[in-house]
């Protein structure tokens, strides 16, 4: 069996599933942002007076932290009401955890073998830890909340396998970039997607996420890398019971196997361009794009790593003069780490304004909204019409390097045009 | 649906293209809107502003391949179904869309060919439980895929929340 088969089937009581078969699933997590005020209506319409088990809901606030709005703060202020009211323990409220999809493993609420569910497309990013994560809808919630399980559909499986050496400046986003480029957004949809390989195995956990979570923009359900090594070194201090070596079978079945060279077929950073996150370019082919804002930050790319080669590039530069960086880290946790080494320092020191950890102006609500006319680089991962603002601006989406250049270039840009030197540790461990 | 079929009736609002993503059914900057029938007024607000204006209640919107893709947010299907649209017939949809749609007990119908056999102002008849789709202002029978009996019985219950009331109150 594929990944998805073998944890579907366990969490169905069942020996084996195949694909299309309808299974019911326990679900071990159920995660909600600000939406949760949407879900606590439905479950209380349906008319039960405790949820199914407080201890395996988590919310966490971040797509308008702080309440940008009396609107807001009184649905946040109805769901801190309903989490005391509940007993629901894993509460991560405004200054205490950040994007849901990074708090959720920094605090050891994500493990190989799991069924996680979201109301956030973006939940696939926790099958960067082996976890059968996907999004669903409010009212779907709901029903979790009542009964905790949930009906799945089995996908079929599709294999990505990576070999090749990545070359400079090329990074995970460029990779899953590339593949949606190639695939469309509906090239995964309705499946699983499993990234393994050599250069897959030899990134960090932080660019595994990185795939997990656009595989999502090509429309998959849930996206699976590796459980090896590198991630049991991060999960044994969050999850030290849960740790699980579990893969796909050597005889499992899928649906198509697709192979890429990072080396051979990927030559340069690569670009989403407006509005669609499968009209991905070569950053080459685009000519010159003056950009208004630069946004380093989202549950695609606000982590440690992600800053730490941003603050490489524009260590001692300036910002250009028509252009805003907006740096946004993806947690807390990050905030402070990037504090204590400096990357913020030297991204303020360059011109950057930092956002609070959430999802920032990538859901287009505020903290770094387009004006008609203007035009984005970003590190994030929807560049829908209208999306980060007006239906008159453009978004492009890229790399946290080519973010950092462009900022400093005022432009769309290749990092090697800011940075002469080579920068080593783009992702791998 | 004594009979156990599941028919509705209404006439083509508009043929839209493929990859018909959340944000441009429903805007992120409304998201903190969760009175569920307020989310109309917000319903294809930036990218077709005119269709909003022009919509009747029971108007059946049809589209190209993977209808709502994007974010899980379920306004995008509620603001459909508060607006009055009857159905949404697609060459495919994206997978919590989907579900976020027969969950509020909006029929969502799988039709690879609708984009194709059906213009603005046609008259169809969607048959949920045959998968067919007669378009009755062309005189001709689309193919749809037939829905899950599972979808079906949210679709009758009116959505999931009134049929696990029923459920729970049993």
């Amino acid at each position: 069996m594929t990944l998805a088969e073998k944890i579907l089937a366990r969490a169905s009581g069942r020996e084996r599933v195949s694909p299309d078969q309808i299974v019911v699933a326990r679900v071990d997590l159920a995660m909600s942002h600000e939406n949760a005020d949407l879900v606590r209506k439905s479950f209380l319409e349906i008319g039960l007076a405790r949820v199914w088990d407080p201890s395996k809901i988590v919310i966490v606030f971040d797509h308008r932290i702080p309440a940008e709005s009396e609107k807001t703060a009184t649905t946040h202020k109805a769901v801190r009401e309903f989490v005391a009211a509940q007993g629901i323990e894993h509460f991560y409220d405004v200054g205490r955890g950040g994007i849901c999809h990074q708090v959720l493993p920094e605090n050891g609420h994500v493990w190989p073998g799991m069924v996680l569910v979201g109301t956030d497309s973006h939940t696939t990013t926790h099958g960067a830890f082996g976890a059968f994560a996907t999004g669903i809808g409010a009212t779907e919630m709901a029903g979790v909340w009542a009964e905790g399980a949930l009906w799945f559909k089995v996908p079929p499986t599709l294999r990505i396998e990576v070999e090749g050496e990545f070359r400079p400046w090329v990074s995970a986003k460029d990779l899953i970039l590339y593949i949606i480029g190639k695939l469309g957004a509906d090239g995964a949809d309705y499946r699983a997607v499993e990234f393994d390989g050599p250069a897959i195995r030899r990134m960090t956990v932080a660019s595994r996420m990185v795939l997990a979570n656009l595989a999502m923009e090509m429309g998959a359900k849930v996206a699976f890398t590796p459980v090896d090594e590198i991630l049991l070194d991060y999960l044994r201090p969050r999850v030290p019971e849960k740790l699980e070596m579990i893969a796909a079978d050597a005889d499992a079945c899928y649906e198509r196997v697709i192979r890429v060279d990072a080396g051979e077929d990927i030559l340069e950073p690569q670009i989403a361009c407006p509005h669609a996150v499968d009209h991905v370019q070569p950053l080459s082919g685009l000519g010159e794009v003056p950009v208004e804002q630069a946004v380093l930050g989202s549950c695609t790319n606000g982590r440690l790593e992600d800053l730490e080669v941003a603050a490489h590039i524009v260590a001692g530069r300036a910002v250009h003069p028509r252009t805003r960086l907006v740096v946004i880290p993806a947690s807390q946790q990050i905030y402070r780490e990037a504090m204590r080494l400096g990357y913020l320092e030297t991204l303020v020191a360059a011109g950057a304004i930092i956002d609070p950890p959430g999802c920032g102006p990538c859901v287009g609500v505020h903290q770094g909204i387009l004006a008609a006319g203007e035009t984005c680089v970003s590190s994030t991962n929807r560049n829908f019409l209208g999306r980060m603002g007006s239906k008159d601006s453009r978004v492009y989406l890229a790399s946290p390097a080519v973010v950092a250049a462009s900022a400093i270039a005022g432009k769309l840009a290749h990092p090697e045009s800011i940075v002469k030197e080579g920068f080593p540790c783009l992702m791998e461990v | 649906m004594p009979d156990g079929s599941l028919k509705l009736r209404g006439r083509v609002r508009a043929v839209l293209g493929d990859n018909i993503d959340t944000d441009m059914i429903y805007p992120g900057r409304y998201l903190n809107i969760t009175d569920r029938e307020k989310t109309a007024e917000h319903l294809f607000e930036l990218a077709y502003p005119e269709l909003r204006a022009n919509l009747e209640a029971g108007d059946i919107i049809v589209a190209g391949r993977n209808f709502g893709c994007g974010s899980s947010r379920e306004q995008a299907a509620a603001a459909l179904k508060f607006a009055g649209v009857g159905a949404v017939i697609a060459g495919s949809f994206a997978r919590i869309f989907f579900r976020n749609a027969i969950n509020l007990g909006l029929p969502a119908v799988v039709a690879p060919q609708a984009s194709l056999a059906c213009a603005a102002g046609d008259e169809l008849e969607i048959d949920l439980v045959a998968g067919e789709i007669r378009n009755l202002s062309g005189n001709r029978v689309v193919e749809a895929a037939a829905l899950d009996p599972r979808a079906v019985e949210l679709i009758a219950a009116g959505g999931l929340i009134p049929y696990l009331k029923r459920k729970y109150a049993a």
